[in-house]
């Protein structure tokens, strides 16, 4: 009962769900609005189920006189106030809400996010380091976009970013390549061979093209990185359709973790 | 009242908006402070927003979801589509209900049923999804022709990104695949792979640092335009 | 890198504390703003942003777009601007518009991007435009429109009946809408291609934050969506496009001061480094 019934009712509606793709009809189609109009239902619960866990924790903080439990009056005091006029008022403006909403709530989260601004500079000058050839290319593309994703980047780099960072591409195939080469030729002449191929190819390449500090942006995002996004979606789109079909058929059943017995 | 003769008698910076931005100053350099060290008007100001947002989430599920996907149904069907009572909509509400019973030890196991429900629907919806939307487009996209032929001549350029693509997209595949070790060849493709991955991490870094200065500006636009506009309003 | 006393200089940018960076980058972005006449145009619109102008601008008048505001307060800065230019752009074009949201929430923040373009145009609600609000479900909310919207948005965000609404005459599914923007800051917008574009066609674009952007390249070159707004940036193009300089404009002097200086730290933070290593190895 406490198992059986929650597999059964995912497998039921699962299928249900599979059936209306392959036999698209009136009635299945009728039947999955229906279960759809029920997931809506049934996940505006899941929303207010996890805010009064949230609540929970703070009125837990309060009863046991917790290190700071006076702020989690702040909480609660705001958490009530500001339902009671939610709820009562209504959302839209002019409401009481909507003044706590563009007054408070707005503000706070929009100023609090915005400290990812300090942390980010912070992380990039302790963090990002040419340590690799690998890291290196990583590093240079995400200066290169961060120069052609902003007007400054066409006025400094009309026409040379595509050649700096194909120049920077091929000295750090260079550098990767060339700890190899050296061990299995064990000379340096076929590292100054390849510097005398590769970097000219390259830079003569896009000197041909001669691309914009936006254009060598926009090619960046546009083919590597969806290369490498790519190989990302594939991965995962087949591993999230292995772990629907676990789920339907019962084999799955992390999510049913939650409460005791068996 | 005319707008003009509230700001000449003083009622004007006791306007809702007025106040409001006020607040919304000293919630910004509260939060701000936090930058030189945690303090108490910060941590003030993170409990203010934790209950502001708990009680959005309340507000916004019982108008937007309560009233017109329960109450409407049951109680006043002439807001409804049909028109006609729907009651019906009692199983899911119980079941969503039954999502509660986590809070109490005895009876934890009803908030699997919800729970399987979602995860049901969710799964179902996916695996079709899926297939149409992440797996069977990205693989006709990733093999297009690597001599394209543009208005009679040959799009010499277009034939190497495809070709890039091409070779990318495969490489990357490989560097995941761990049921082969990664050597000679394969090895050699993976990291290819890597590179790949780096150069997309990279761009998605830079990015990502746009994004968070775009923030930063976004609360410097409100201090430095916006508050002087509600504050020092033109005189009429 | 211990603490002998006497650190070397190089040994002392290593360690700075972090509230001079903190600093630097925040008198990168608040100087620009204080420079008189310091103003950057938007720079060369993308060819992806380009697509949405377009695609918005070829659709006759009365057409019907949906734009799904599926963004939080925490994204303000780079979604409002976006927003506020899409609204002003499809009314300025008599377009019908209806707002949507599976954020819980963009409701409120949609209804603000709405109303301030209506007033610019004219546009009344209910006739001209609707917030229909929020739903939860997630997938299940987008997938409903796709058999009747008025099941997922029976009532708008202020309740009132949406079917009886002027603005939404013949529209039932997405085959009576012409084009949807699916704006977020969340991967929500994976959803809208799946279950809106995939499952019934409807042709999309997106807006997101810059972090976003990476993610949904992919799905432009397989031409699931026509085009891409990509953070403050992109807002900025489209208020060039439609010539209502705004937010997204203003902020383009600041952003590019703000990453000449993250640029200029990262190559220092590693010349130190080097330096520190060949001292400390050699």
């Amino acid at each position: 009962m406490k198992v059986q019934v929650p597999i059964a009712i995912c497998f039921i509606a699962g299928m249900i769900m599979l059936v209306k793709f392959f036999i698209p009809h009136y009635w299945s189609d009728r039947l999955e609005e229906e279960l759809l109009n029920w997931a809506r239902i049934v996940g505006a619960f899941a929303l207010v189920l996890g805010i009064s866990s949230l609540l929970r924790t703070h009125v837990e903080k309060i009863r046991r006189r917790r290190r700071d439990y006076g702020y989690s009056f702040v909480t609660l005091l705001a958490f009530i106030i500001a339902c009671v006029l939610g709820i009562g008022w209504g959302l839209d403006p002019p409401s009481p809400f909507d003044w706590i909403f563009t007054y408070v709530f707005a503000p706070l989260d929009a100023t609090m996010f915005s400290l990812l601004a300090f942390f980010v500079a912070s992380a990039a000058y302790r963090t990002f380091r040419a340590r690799t050839p690998e890291a290196t290319i990583m590093l240079l593309t995400a200066l290169f976009v961060m120069l052609g994703r902003v007007p400054v980047g066409d006025m400094l780099a009309p026409h040379g970013l595509f050649v700096a960072w194909a120049a920077a591409l091929g000295f750090c195939i260079v550098w990767a390549v060339y700890p190899w080469l050296r061990h299995h030729t064990g000379q340096a002449a076929p590292y100054v061979g390849l510097l005398i191929i590769v970097a000219p190819v390259m830079v003569a390449f896009s000197l041909y093209l001669a691309q914009s500090a936006s254009e060598t942006t926009e090619w960046l995002m546009s083919v590597p990185t969806i290369a490498g996004k790519r190989g990302i979606i594939l991965g995962v789109a087949l591993g999230s359709i292995a772990t629907s079909l676990r789920i339907i058929l019962g084999i799955e059943r992390a999510h049913l973790g939650g409460g005791g017995g068996s | 009242m005319e707008p003009g003769e509230a700001v000449a008698t003083g009622m004007y910076y006791l306007s809702g908006p007025v106040i409001g931005t006020g607040v919304a100053v000293l919630l910004t350099l509260a939060i701000y402070s936090f930058l030189y060290a945690d303090n108490p008007v910060y941590k003030f100001a993170e409990h203010l927003f934790v209950g502001v947002s708990a009680a959005y989430g309340v507000a916004i599920t019982y108008h937007m979801a309560v009233l017109p996907l329960i109450i409407d149904p049951l109680f006043r069907p002439q807001n409804t589509p049909s028109g006609q009572p729907q009651y019906w909509v009692i199983i899911p509400a119980l079941l969503g209900l039954m999502m509660f019973s986590r809070f109490f030890r005895r009876y934890d196991w009803m908030s699997r049923w919800p729970i399987a429900f979602m995860m049901g629907i969710g799964a179902g919806l996916a695996i079709p999804a899926t297939v149409q939307t992440s797996l069977l487009p990205h693989l006709y996209s990733t093999m297009q022709p690597l001599a394209p032929m543009a208005e009679g001549r040959l799009d010499l350029l277009t034939g190497i990104d495809n070709l890039l693509l091409l070779v990318g997209v495969v490489c990357v595949l490989i560097y995941f695949y761990f049921s082969l070790e990664h050597k000679g060849v394969f090895g050699v493709a993976s990291r290819v792979g890597i590179w790949f991955l780096m150069i997309a991490f990279g761009a998605g870094f830079g990015n990502t640092v746009m994004a968070r200065i775009s923030l930063l500006i976004g609360r410097v636009q409100f201090l430095r335009f916006d508050v002087p506009e509600i504050f020092f309003p033109p005189s009429p | 890198m211990e603490d002998t006393g006497t650190r070397s200089f190089v040994e002392r940018l290593l360690q700075l504390d972090r509230r001079w960076i903190f600093l630097g980058i925040a008198l990168a972005v608040v100087v620009p703003f204080l420079v008189p006449g310091f103003k950057m145009r938007s720079g060369v619109v993308s060819p992806r942003t380009q697509s949405i102008y377009d695609t918005i601008n070829g659709l006759p008048a009365q057409s019907v777009v949906m734009f799904a505001f599926d963004y939080g307060p925490a994204s303000i800065p780079e979604m409002q601007p976006m927003a506020v230019a899409l609204c002003k752009h499809a009314m300025s074009r008599d377009l019908r518009v209806i707002g949507v949201a599976i954020h819980p929430q963009g409701p409120l923040l949609g209804g603000q991007a709405l109303r301030e373009a209506a007033e610019e145009y004219g546009k009344q609600d209910g006739v001209d435009y609707v917030n229909l609000g929020y739903k939860p479900g997630g997938a299940a909310a987008i997938k409903g429109i796709g058999t009747n919207i008025y099941k997922v948005f029976p009532t708008d965000l202020s309740g009132r009946n949406s079917a009886t609404l002027a603005v939404m005459q013949g529209v039932r599914t997405y085959d009576n809408i012409d084009f949807i923007v699916a704006l977020s800051s969340t991967p929500a917008p994976f959803s809208w291609i799946a279950f809106a574009h995939e499952a019934y066609g409807a042709k999309m674009g997106v807006g997101v934050t810059a972090v976003m952007a990476t993610d949904f390249y992919p799905y432009l070159q397989t031409d699931q969506i026509v085009g891409l707004i990509n953070g403050l940036k992109g807002a900025a193009e489209y208020e060039d496009l439609i010539r209502h300089p705004s937010y997204g404009m203003l902020g383009m002097s600041a952003q590019s001061v703000a990453h000449l200086w993250i640029i200029l730290t990262v190559i220092i933070g590693n010349i130190a480094f080097f330096m520190w290593r060949a001292r400390t190895r050699g």
